[in-house]
């Protein structure tokens, strides 16, 4: 019997150990910001106050604008990251996959380079070199640099190269040319990829903080994450179910994005990144 | 007019030649079928024809235009892929239009050529599904449409039926052959399977090495094998290949210690020159006064039976009888009949002509 | 992986791969040799000017105490954080992979984390561990043991580094369960033939199989910790109480952003990026080039 249970019990324990941060976070929203601080909170919610989550959408707390602004920004970065990578690494893996042209490895090999340069390491030229370019707390600077990283490129060039050769013949008998290859074969054969990338790189975008920390002192362009991070600072008299429950909001978007496309997110990314 | 002709085609990849010179002249709306063991060059051939290769050197003529340097596009020909290489996310309509979308037919002109297309094909049930959701044979017949639909002067087949079990590949031969014909359309058509080759050509190129070792029709490469290679190619089972020795005026063959006078054959280069002696296992003779080989396995295939025997020295030879059930014993009596006997040069291993050939 | 056919032409490629060589060089080479060239100077005083001072920056940073101390903790921090994700998500993905009732299930509830941000999990682990209103760490206050990682060092690293840990759970076992899936059946079959079972059969057949994934993880989760958890430590505690979480990446922001030393800062991110270099060479050598040719 014990070897039915145990798989069980350590799965249920573990999916406890993940959920119940979220559980806290919901049922803590609708309870008395100072119940919370007095360590007095109820594992049950309080079925009157879920009108936090409209009152934090609106105004925020304190220190930090509304909330609604924040996710639209958090949705504007993530949204542009996600399309911009895809747009910009199909093409480059395409040239890579289906063409010989000079210096073709070398080129690959820069972009393969930044693979090895996180956001993190040259943080401080990286600023300088945003400030010259004037891109210091806009939008454009919000997203345009991390669209440049290798990791879609790398994954389309490996879903490219597994086509299979005969298609490419076929279409070429067929009279496409590359570009009409590209938009009626390659893309529409590789969508499944492309929809398992979207998910990876909306994550990625939606979950920022050093880089919009760095690049955007403006509050009007406080992602979600910035904006909460900012709420529990520390010197505060921090308002707990306001936090809990912009915390809420801010987990939803990129979760129902990996829960809706499970399927085809978990296929790209373990076939992808290997 | 010749429907293609290749004059002293020539490849080479990095410093290897992989196919070495093929000249020849296929008579419009012929079916030929290039024959060979993988790697012998036939699939270059056929890349080369189609435009996918750029050759090395050389001259390619379709319907008398030279297309050597055309893309492959531009070349009025269409191909049939071994593995179908349909496009997936595309249904079966959109798959055999593609190409006249390209090329800006008219939506109507289209609807027509592929209406036509499937008829002929008994696709037109299925014209709105994808290609996962067809059978092996299906998906053979959508590449095929996709061939028809462009009324190309030339029909090139790159190992077609490779991927099908053998039921279907036996029926598709059939159904190829039909339509070909049918449409009178010259084609080019590449297989490693000789029964495919022998059944659908109007004429075959065996190919060995990169060499074209023999151009003729199938019943005349298989009464007349050019050299050893191919009389050991074509025919199921194998002709049985044989040491010999050419007796002294060349009118007579030593095979397996016996020496065969050659009825009324002469060959020039006598005096104990070495030769290869084939015989078709079907016409080995089974005989009481023949000379004894040692039987190592018998396999009864129902309507015939295949003795295999072997002598000590390492010659091999495999008797092909009719009926099955056969009871052979230990030992085997055959007796070569002269007419079937093939002679081959062992230095050369070009079959060799009597010199008093009528 | 060398296609048979291509497409011919130069100008096409080159248009198409531009777009992606133009970003990388502005905002990956350019910052990258920006940071080497200003690893290498220093200001003055009054910063009005700098000058050249060859590889002083680094002597100083070696030199330096709480440099090393940091570059130690750094490395403890990434041992812990790996460990811990590994393990965990290895045992999950081996009862997630059994032959249960509602393994489904189960799997969806283990592979949504990947999405929580490295900052929201500090944020969800200050609701569970805050002394006051945290469900954990106000009832151990309760119970008569002291807990608060806002003044104890070595508890404040415990937080960090389960925190790390507990969000990269997801994606180790995202990965686990598809190399344990990709483990053929007919392998464990003959396994269970030999008379191989249960742990034994794990180590001696399932185990060498999955070590590809293992050292791809390794390399992963020790990168994630280096860089990716900036986020969740600076949410947590800001590098402290003191210097006791504070990672090398929090230095060179600290240092950079905070404290404005560019030189010493430049000089940090080079050895971070030299370490980079080095880990995804590793990378290289174990998945024998998988993901680069």
């Amino acid at each position: 019997m014990t070897s039915r249970l145990l798989p069980h019990a350590v799965l249920v324990a573990a999916l406890l150990v993940f959920a119940l941060p979220i559980w806290i976070a919901v049922v803590g929203a609708t309870q008395e910001s100072s119940a919370i601080a007095r360590g007095e909170m109820s594992l049950l919610p309080n079925l009157s106050g879920f009108g936090v989550f409209g009152d934090v959408l609106m105004n925020g707390a304190t220190g930090t604008g509304p909330v609604w602004r924040e996710l639209l920004v958090s949705a504007g970065m993530a949204l542009a990251i996600a399309l911009g990578k895809i747009a910009v690494s199909i093409p480059s893996a395409y040239a890579v996959v289906f063409f010989r042209f000079p210096f073709r490895m070398t080129a690959f090999w820069l972009i393969f380079l930044t693979l090895m340069l996180p956001v993190e390491v040259r943080l401080i030229p990286t600023f300088q070199v945003m400030s010259s370019l004037n891109l210091i707390n806009s939008f454009t600077g919000l997203t345009v640099p991390l669209i440049a990283s290798a990791t879609a490129t790398l994954l389309f060039r490996q879903t490219f190269a597994t086509l299979p050769d005969e298609l490419v013949e076929a279409a070429r008998m067929d009279g496409a040319g590359p570009l009409r290859f590209l938009f009626d074969v390659v893309i529409p054969m590789s969508a499944a990829n492309i929809a398992a990338l979207f998910v990876i790189l909306f994550v990625y975008g939606w979950n920022q903080y050093l880089w919009p920390l760095l690049v955007a002192t403006d509050p009007h362009l406080d992602t979600v994450v910035i904006g909460i991070v900012k709420m529990i600072g520390l010197d505060r008299e921090t308002e707990w179910n306001k936090v809990m429950a912009t915390a809420v909001l801010a987990l939803v978007p990129p979760v129902a994005v990996v829960l809706l496309m499970q399927r085809w997110f978990v296929k790209g990314l373990t076939e992808g990144d290997k | 007019m010749a429907g293609l002709t290749l004059q002293d085609l020539r490849k080479s990849f990095g410093g290897t030649e992989i196919l070495k010179g093929v000249d020849l002249d296929l008579p419009d709306g012929e079916m030929l079928v290039i024959v060979g063991a993988s790697g012998c060059g036939k699939s270059t051939l056929l890349r080369l024809v189609a435009g996918l290769e750029t050759p090395t050197a050389g001259r390619i003529l379709i319907d008398g235009r030279d297309v050597t340097g055309v893309d492959p596009s531009a070349r009025d020909i269409a191909m049939v892929f071994q593995n179908y290489a349909l496009y997936p996310h595309m249904s079966v309509f959109d798959n055999m239009a593609y190409g006249l979308k390209i090329r800006g037919l008219s939506r109507a002109d289209i609807r027509a050529k592929v209406d036509e297309a499937s008829a002929l094909l008994g696709l037109d049930a299925l014209l709105a599904r994808k290609p996962r959701q067809l059978s092996g044979g299906q998906r053979q017949r959508v590449a095929m449409g996709r061939a028809i639909v462009r009324d190309p002067k030339l029909f090139l087949f790159d190992e077609p039926l490779s991927n099908l079990d053998a039921k279907l590949r036996v029926q598709m031969r059939g159904e190829i052959r039909r339509l070909q014909r049918r449409l009178g359309v010259t084609s080019l058509y590449v297989t490693h399977d000789q029964v495919e080759a022998m059944t659908l050509g109007d004429r075959l190129l065996v190919m060995h090495d990169g060499v074209p070792v023999q151009f003729a029709t199938p019943m005349d490469v298989f009464e007349r094998p050019a050299d050893t290679y191919v009389a050991g190619f074509i025919g199921s089972p194998a002709m049985n290949l044989l040491p010999g020795i050419l007796e002294r005026d060349g009118s007579a063959v030593t095979v397996g210690g016996v020496t065969i006078p050659l009825a009324g054959r002469r060959f020039t280069g006598a005096g104990g020159h070495p030769v290869t002696v084939g015989i078709r296992p079907e016409h080995v003779v089974v005989d009481p006064a023949g000379a004894e080989w040692p039987v190592e396995l018998v396999e009864p295939l129902g309507s015939e039976t295949l003795v295999h025997a072997a002598r000590p020295g390492g010659a091999t030879l495999t008797v092909k009888l009719a009926g099955g059930g056969t009871d052979v014993g230990g030992m085997v009596p055959v007796l070569f009949p002269p007419e079937h006997l093939h002679v081959f040069d062992r230095n050369t291993g070009r079959r060799m002509e009597p010199a008093n050939a009528a | 992986m060398e296609r048979r056919t291509l497409f011919p032409g130069r100008a096409l490629p080159a248009l198409l791969i531009l777009p992606q060589l133009v970003l990388t060089a502005v905002f990956f080479l350019w910052p990258a040799a920006q940071a080497i060239w200003l690893s290498t100077r220093r200001e003055d005083a009054f910063g009005t000017s700098t000058a050249f001072v060859g590889l002083e920056n680094f002597a100083d940073l070696f030199a330096d105490p709480l440099y090393v101390a940091a570059a130690g903790r750094t490395a403890l921090f990434c041992t812990a954080v790996t460990a811990l994700a590994m393990g965990a998500a290895l045992l999950l993905a081996v009862f997630a992979d059994a032959e249960i009732r509602g393994r489904a299930f189960y799997r969806t509830m283990l592979i949504w984390p990947y999405a929580v941000a490295p900052a929201m999990a500090a944020v969800l682990w200050v609701l569970m561990f805050q002394p006051q209103i945290g469900l954990v760490g106000a009832w151990l206050n309760r119970v008569g043991i002291r807990w608060d990682y806002r003044l104890d060092g070595t508890e404040a690293m415990a937080l960090v580094i389960g925190a790390a840990a507990w969000k990269q759970v997801s994606y180790n076992f995202i990965f686990f369960l598809a190399g344990l899936q990709a483990v053929p059946k007919t392998i464990i079959e003959a396994a269970r033939i030999d008379g191989a079972r249960g742990f034994h059969r794990f180590r001696t057949i399932v185990l060498p199989l999955l070590m590809p994934t293992v050292y791809f993880l390794l390399v992963v989760d020790v990168v994630y910790a280096a860089f990716d958890t900036f986020a969740t430590v600076y949410a947590l505690t800001q590098g402290g109480p003191g210097q006791s979480t504070q990672t090398l990446v929090l230095k060179v922001y600290l240092d950079g952003i905070v404290n404005a030393d560019v030189g010493s800062s430049s000089a940090q991110s080079v050895v971070l990026m030299a370490g980079v270099i080095l880990l995804s060479s590793l990378q290289f050598r174990f998945l024998g080039r998988k993901s680069a040719t």
